[in-house]
């Protein structure tokens, strides 16, 4: 365990990367939200949870995990034999063995997010997964900002174990009644030996929220991560920027992350993956829009052992001026032989693509619209049908024509 | 159906058409010839509404109406489509979605895309990877799908094999003659009007032509049959057949 003391310090501490937030301005996020037996029950968060890629029957879903603030208000497993889904908290009463993992991937003190949520003990989900179990339908967890003025504090924890297998379907959103308020949610991820792990994240906030998720992945031999990360809808200031340590020989991580940037949104968004055993591989692709805000693209790799792969792409449209779009790909090399490389552009659509959409009688707006809908999500692969619908709904709605 | 006066365009800060008049009347088809680089690719560009085409001057009416400063999709609307020679690219735009949308919601040409030798191309990007047959096959069934009125048809034959040949003569065939009427060939009585560039001749086997036009240094010419045009171009090139028809005029 961490020195408080040492940990309360780094309260103070300001995070690498994006504005500084104070979070002392914000109340305390509700503890103990209202219970739902049943998501259909949930009539006031029913809409922003589909939003956000949730299936309120709980049909082609193992489970469902929703928090409330800070609380847990739902918890759903219909895959008891091979996963256990409880509230963290609960898990750590209950095994003894979770401080072998509890605060291992994240760093408290790696700033004041991080040391805020070590010091409340926060809550969040506990998703275990046994060992060869593979699960055929996702798991879905969604986190709910709800009240406003508050901060809501997370730590989750994902274990895959050797062999098994899982998908997380996971979406954050504030309810109608937030918007000036801080999520700040860690998550440690651990994928065992042969295990592999899909992890969708789908956010949708509101025009001042702010958003510091600390997202850490710990990979064994032959282990399998892919990220998926959406973000369509305006937001406050949010930054992101989750790891992938690949320790196991043959593992690989692979982040996909789309974001449309609004006017008065402020994203900085990436991922980094390390590279630290033998015949490891990684991708990080970054597909942006621009349309008024900004946003940071950020993309390292690091290869620290031999026989590593990695391809890191960002690229950014930008619908008109009054943004701003900054790519930032970076590759770090220690040894020799390491085979890695990027490529990042930005630029507007090309005119001709859109005036061969129009001579077929598609409007310019439905042009531009079909253009970056393909441009965002056509590329990403691995990316939940389900979310699909939502995507293009999003762009529908985000007007790019105009 | 299409009359054009006085056009002049500039493209690329040059200017490439220098007075165009031109006419297509309703259900005829007009041939273009002249040597690469005399404007007629410009030329169904600027009738398109191409941005990268700069009307100057003059004026483009189709089916009576001053289209000159519309839109693309506008243009597309009334009733005008192009089979172009070199497509973009599109990333992520599936042709499907394109002959979906641009059938207003009429599938039949979706499906029929095995027709058109176009079995799992409908779930491809658009034109992403596709050889030049396939680009020629997925603009016709795009065009199909479409349904114009008057179609732009650049180099419909160019760079494709002698099979795929008979296969776009047919498919250009049917875009361009009442379905509904039996025979094929002349004698039916076409209900789309076109603007075609050929260098070879080789699609009028299949669709006849009514009258053609030489181009050169954008400017039209002349006008004549268009076999007898051709014949002329075959045995005495752009610059014989140029010579002469300018001591005639």
């Amino acid at each position: 365990m961490q020195n408080g003391e040492d940990v309360k310090k780094a309260l103070g501490k300001t995070a690498a990367y994006g504005s500084d937030i104070d979070i002392d301005r914000f109340d305390e996020g509700t503890y103990k939200p209202e219970q739902y037996e049943n998501l259909e029950d949930a009539k006031e968060y029913k809409d922003r949870m589909t939003d956000v890629g949730m299936a309120t029957d709980e049909n082609n879903r193992s489970g469902s995990i929703i928090f409330i603030d800070n609380g847990m208000s739902h918890c759903s497993n219909k895959e008891q034999e091979g996963v256990e889904l409880m509230s963290t908290n609960d898990a750590r009463k209950k095994y003894d063995w979770l401080k072998d993992y509890y605060w291992t991937a994240v760093d408290p003190q790696k700033d004041k997010y991080t040391a805020k949520t070590y010091l409340e003990d926060s809550d969040g989900y506990f998703i275990h997964v046994k060992a060869g179990y593979a699960v055929k339908n996702p798991v879905q967890t969604c986190m709910l900002l709800n009240k406003n003025k508050s901060i809501q504090n997370l730590h989750n924890i994902i274990i895959v174990d050797e062999g098994a297998s899982l998908e997380i379907i996971t979406g954050c959103a504030t309810s109608s009644h937030a918007n000036d308020a801080l999520h700040v949610g860690v998550s440690e991820i651990f994928v065992k030996d042969n295990a592999s792990l899909k992890f969708s994240m789908i956010h949708n906030w509101n025009t001042e929220t702010g958003v510091r998720p600390r997202t850490v992945a710990k990979m064994g031999k032959d282990a399998h991560f892919i990220n998926n990360y959406v973000l369509l809808n305006p937001v406050g200031s949010l930054q992101s920027y989750p790891a992938a340590l690949l320790n196991g020989e043959g593992s690989s991580a692979a982040f996909n992350t789309m974001c449309l940037s609004h006017k008065g949104s402020n994203i900085d968004t990436g991922g980094m993956v390390v590279l630290n055993a033998k015949k490891t591989s990684a991708e990080i692709m970054s597909r942006s829009i621009v349309k008024g805000g900004q946003i940071i693209a950020r993309g390292r790799l690091v290869g620290n052992a031999p026989g590593a792969k990695a391809h890191l792409e960002c690229r950014s449209i930008m619908i008109d001026d009054g943004g701003s779009s900054i790519a930032i790909p970076e590759l770090e090399a220690h040894v020799a032989d390491v085979e890695m490389t990027h490529e990042a552009a930005v630029g507007k659509i090309a005119r001709d693509q859109i005036e061969y959409l129009m001579s077929r009688g598609i409007s310019e707006d439905d042009a531009v619209s079909m253009i970056v809908k393909g441009f965002l999500s056509g590329s990403i692969n691995g990316l939940p049908l389900s979310l699909k619908k939502e995507i293009d709904a999003a762009i529908e709605k985000a007007n790019l024509g105009s | 159906m299409l009359e054009i006066k006085d056009l002049h365009v500039e493209a690329g800060e040059k200017e490439i058409l220098k007075g165009i008049n031109l006419t297509v009347k309703e259900g005829e088809t007009c041939v273009l010839f002249g040597p690469n680089g005399s404007g007629k690719s410009t030329l169904l560009a600027a009738i398109m509404g191409y941005g990268t085409c700069k009307v100057t001057k003059g004026t483009i009416a189709f089916k009576g109406q001053d289209i000159t400063n519309m839109t693309v999709d506008q243009r597309a609307k009334l009733g005008i489509g192009m089979m172009m020679q070199r497509p973009p690219n599109v990333v992520g735009v599936k042709l499907g979605d394109i002959v979906k949308v641009a059938g207003k919601g009429d599938d039949s040409a979706i499906k029929n895309a095995a027709k058109f030798k176009l079995n799992g191309f409908l779930e491809r990007d658009v034109n992403v990877g596709f050889s030049g047959g396939e680009i020629k096959r997925s603009e016709l069934l795009q065009l199909t799908a479409q349904k114009p009125e008057f179609v732009l048809l650049d180099e419909p034959e160019s760079g494709v094999d002698l099979e795929t040949i008979d296969l776009i003569g047919a498919k250009v065939h049917d875009l361009l003659y009442d379905p509904k009427a039996c025979g094929v060939g002349n004698a039916v009585k076409r209900h789309v009007a076109s603007l075609v560039i050929t260098h070879t001749g080789q699609i009028l086997d299949y669709i006849g032509a009514d009258c053609a036009y030489i181009m050169r240094d954008g400017l039209i010419l002349c006008s004549g049959r268009p076999m007898d045009l051709l014949k002329d171009i075959r045995e005495k090139g752009y610059g014989e057949c140029v010579k002469c028809r300018m001591v005639k005029m």
